[in-house]
């Protein structure tokens, strides 16, 4: 199965996979061009899998991982790592959290160990203390990222408009300040005995090691970890293929320009017409071939930028983006016209097998380039275990993408783009912000 | 359960920085290769010596304008012709121009590296800077500026150096420019700048990736076969601080909930002596995550998301910054312990556990920020900028492992100055501000933002 420096062979990965007897799901994948190996986990959870009145929870407890476990003190997992050379890192989205290190392949046994502490014991390591300081650096965080940044506020005011009142995808990844001050110790253990689990995790291991020494020592740190006792399922997912009406908000706000996201419902990441949607995507708003920027930025010039992306969910639906910011002479009635002109013209007349070319070439060479570093190649290979139990995916992202015709777009251009898929996030700067008397001048008192 | 055991590092394993090849072509190009067989992807780096520094007062933001021209047109394509060329080989022309030089710059898989090349030749060497596009890219950019008003992030590093450097450097002002010289700015200052600036004797070619030397040599010799000889002027950059008395600046705005903090002074040029311990120095101080500065501001005291320092290595002596955003309420007491925390590393030499940290990071990360064909290119481009020796990445490691503890010392004495100490704090004057009016901060100075 290793590759043994070489050349990755017709753009596949080696890929190699088992199951421990508590559930956890291993991947592997040989690379002996560095000597670097990253160590990736996926949990199957994330701000989706929240409690009422505790959003953010996730989050929060992402920080609380970092804080220790049973035989590694507060912040010791970044300092080991760090020491050995190695960088490191966790992210928390609307289904899954990931942890990352990738470090010289010398020091595996050390990642793994780490992670293992903290899947099989982080609980003696919890205390109120650690719990209060991380809650304040997580509001930090919300205030840094969120409120005091222009445009801060998109991803959940998009996520309130687009979902439903009860869909898992409708409240907040980074939470509310009320939320994040209301968890607590109990909320932590509960959390974790829950979702912490090997059986509700993917392994992935990348780049130098050694395939029998890998599996070794992934069974001897993570094999004595008990199996958990199942996790409630989420609320039902499925949503109708379009938002059935237009859906509008507008936001003002502490910003600069007037900036549109229009949104579309959109098949799941890893379905049929998936692909479709993300070579439109790219058609429309990826990089300054496409559509949106040579009509709206370099044509008519009434954009300083536009772009478009799918969020890329795997349940229920997805969402496909567009985001254009008015140039300053440009009105918020105006960008609004703008670009729905742009979308009706797209919705009427499909588009042309140049586009789509375009698009998947783009997108081909990126899924290469992606593929360079170790660490980015384990996230993909937990990922496509997490979501569709088959790491092998990786291998087959660059043929899925050429198979897409531009019959296949236009289907879905003209099921996804109609008038009844719509939703508007309009961000508009805030009317003549009032000086105040301080500024007058400067004030010395020095 | 988990063992409590923990696991000792295995035998390390070796490597090399990839081998690349060094050599000036007829027409005076400076061609780097670094073949790196693992994946059928290259990376094109040029670049010249057509950074900001290089431009006239009054034309701040002629090299990024210039840079970007270069994509909206040739004798042969427009703008939009050539970009939808170049995504239609799967890559996509970037260009731009920071302090020390413009670079133009794609990633391509290598069968498509042929017609690649030949076109990202044409774009540099017969650019035509249509009017229109010239225009349009101001545009652009002063929209960029105004978006910058209401970003707190961009908003305090643009005005660190204002308050950092004497109003005669280059570095006081924007690298891409501020309103006024941007508007001011003609297609004409764009010919002239590019006819001054993109020349042989200034520019480098770099490929790393899926290639030969010999398949580059030809390839960039054809691809560049028009371009003009000679070097541009040097021009005179001064550094001087804007004032060596300790102040600190209030830029308001109303109802931030955040203080963005940027607390700092000149610092050094890339090719100063002291680079070595000044960077492990810098390591224990702000550069890491179990720094002191993030662990006493983020991990101790749950002020901020994260808190960290850096010296910004140009040609010239860059900033030394440290950079955090911390609630509101908590500014004055955030800022005393950055204030400490310079004066502590100044005082007493780091731990054992301290230097070891620093230094094993740094060398162990080394190989892991070489992953990918596009950050060996800018590796080399590095070496190329500063003038760097060609073994400057295989000594690396053994530089940071010869810096002690008390040449960290040394130069925190040398290279850190508490006493000329510039602060920058983007918030709420009115919740700050009586906190913040204290002798031990400076003098006090308020702005609108």
């Amino acid at each position: 199965m290793g590759l043994h420096g070489g050349q990755f062979k017709t753009m596949q990965i080696p890929i190699d996979t088992f199951h421990l007897d508590n559930g956890l799901f291993v991947t592997l994948s040989e690379d002996h061009t560095a000597p670097i190996v990253a160590v990736n986990l996926w949990y199957h959870v994330g701000s989706a899998n929240e409690k009422p009145g505790r959003t953010g929870f996730a989050h929060l407890f992402e920080h609380m991982l970092f804080q220790g476990s049973a035989h590694v003190g507060s912040n010791e997992h970044f300092e080991l790592i760090q020491r050995a050379g190695g960088t490191l890192n966790g992210s928390t989205w609307l289904e899954r959290t990931n942890y990352f290190e990738t470090v010289p392949s010398n020091e595996l046994a050390l990642a793994l160990w780490l992670e293992a502490d903290r899947m099989g014991e982080l609980l003696p390591a919890m205390t109120q203390e650690k719990l209060d300081t991380q809650r304040d650096v997580v509001k930090n965080e919300r205030r840094w990222s969120v409120d005091n940044q222009p445009y801060g506020t998109m991803l959940e005011k998009l996520q309130e408009l687009v979902f439903p009142a009860s869909h898992p995808f409708q409240h907040s990844l980074i939470g509310s300040m009320e939320d994040l001050s209301a968890a607590s110790l109990d909320d932590v253990a509960q959390f974790f005995s829950t979702y912490y689990t090997p059986d509700n995790a993917v392994l992935s291991i990348a780049g130098d090691f050694d395939g029998t020494e890998a599996r070794w020592l992934v069974s001897e740190y993570f094999g004595p970890i008990p199996k958990g006792r199942g996790k409630p399922a989420l609320p039902p997912m499925s949503l109708p293929s379009v938002f059935g009406k237009q859906l509008r908000e507008v936001v003002h706000d502490d910003v600069s320009l007037p900036r549109l996201f229009m949104a579309f419902r959109s098949p799941v990441l890893g379905s049929e017409r998936y692909y479709a949607a993300s070579v439109a995507s790219a058609v429309l708003g990826l990089r300054k071939g496409s559509r949106l920027h040579r009509s709206l930025v370099r044509e008519r010039q009434v954009a300083a930028d536009a772009s478009a992306f799918t969020l890329d969910l795997a349940k229920g639906a997805d969402l496909l983006v567009v985001d254009v910011t008015a140039r300053p002479e440009t009105g918020t009635a105006q960008l609004e016209e703008e670009v729905e002109r742009e979308i009706d013209l797209l919705h009427r007349d499909g588009v042309t097998e140049p586009e789509v070319k375009r698009a998947i070439s783009l997108i081909e060479t990126d899924l290469i380039a992606s593929l360079q570093s170790a660490g980015d190649r384990a996230d993909r290979l937990s990922m496509f275990a997490t979501y569709f139990n088959r790491p092998e995916l990786i291998n087959e992202q660059a043929d899925r993408y050429r198979e897409v015709t531009a019959q296949q777009v236009n289907d879905l251009v003209s099921e996804q783009f109609g008038e009844d898929n719509r939703a508007s996030l309009l961000y508009v700067p805030k009317e003549g912000i009032e000086a105040e008397g301080i500024m007058a001048a400067a004030v010395s008192t020095g | 359960m988990v063992t409590s055991l923990r696991p000792k590092s295995g035998p390390t394993r070796r490597y090399h920085f990839p081998e690349f090849h060094d050599e000036v072509l007829s027409s005076g190009i400076r061609l780097l290769t670094a073949p790196v067989k693992k994946l059928p992807i290259a990376t094109i780096l040029v670049i010249v010596d057509a950074g900001s520094v290089a431009e006239q007062r009054g034309k701040e933001g002629i090299a990024s304008l210039t840079a970007a021209g270069l994509l909206e047109g040739t004798n042969r394509f427009n703008g939009a012709e050539l970009a939808e060329k170049f995504e239609q080989l799967g890559t996509s022309l970037e260009s731009g121009a920071d302090w020390d030089s413009a670079f133009v710059r794609i990633t391509v898989l290598s069968d498509k590296l042929e017609e690649a090349t030949r076109l990202l030749g044409e774009v540099i060497s017969s650019p035509v800077f249509p009017e229109r596009e010239v225009e349009r890219l101001k545009a652009e950019r002063l929209a960029e500026i105004l978006q910058l008003e209401s970003e707190p992030r961009g908003l305090a590093d643009e005005k660190f150096s204002e308050f950092l450097y004497s109003p005669e450097s280059r570095y006081s002002r924007p690298d891409e420019g501020s309103t006024e010289s941007v508007s001011a700015l003609s297609r004409e200052d764009v010919e002239d700048f590019y006819r001054s600036t993109y020349r042989s004797g200034g520019t480098t070619v770099i490929v790393a990736g899926d290639v030969t030397p010999e398949r580059t040599r030809s390839l960039v010799a054809d691809a560049f076969q028009k371009w003009p000889t000679g070097s541009r002027k040097e021009a005179q950059l001064t550094t001087a601080p804007r004032t060596k008395a300790r102040k600190i600046h209030i830029v308001h705005k109303p109802d931030a909930p955040q203080s963005e903090l940027r607390v700092g002074h000149v610092g050094l040029p890339r090719r100063h002596p002291d680079f070595f311990p000044t960077l492990v120095m810098n390591a224990v101080l702000g550069g890491l995550f179990g720094s002191r500065i993030n662990l006493n501001l983020r991990e101790a005291h749950g002020y901020t998301y994260g808190a960290s320092s850096y010296y910004d290595w140009r040609r010239g002596a860059g900033p030394f910054v440290v950079s955090t955003a911390v609630q509101s309420e908590v500014t004055a007491p955030a800022l005393t312990e950055i204030l400490l925390e310079i004066d502590r590393i100044r005082s007493d030499k780091i731990s054992d556990e301290e230097l070891t940290l620093a230094r094993d990071y740094l060398e162990g990360v080394f190989p892991i920020r070489y992953e990918s064909t596009a950050a060996i290119a800018a590796a080399l481009a590095t070496l190329v900028i500063h003038t760097l020796p060609a073994d400057y990445y295989d000594a690396y490691r053994k530089n940071i492992h010869s810096v002690s503890a008390e040449a960290v010392l040394a130069a925190a004495n040398a290279h850190l100055h508490p006493l000329e100490l510039q602060t920058v704090v983007v918030g709420d004057a009115k919740t700050i501000q009586g906190t913040l009016a204290e002798p031990k901060f400076g003098e006090l100075l308020v702005h609108n933002g």
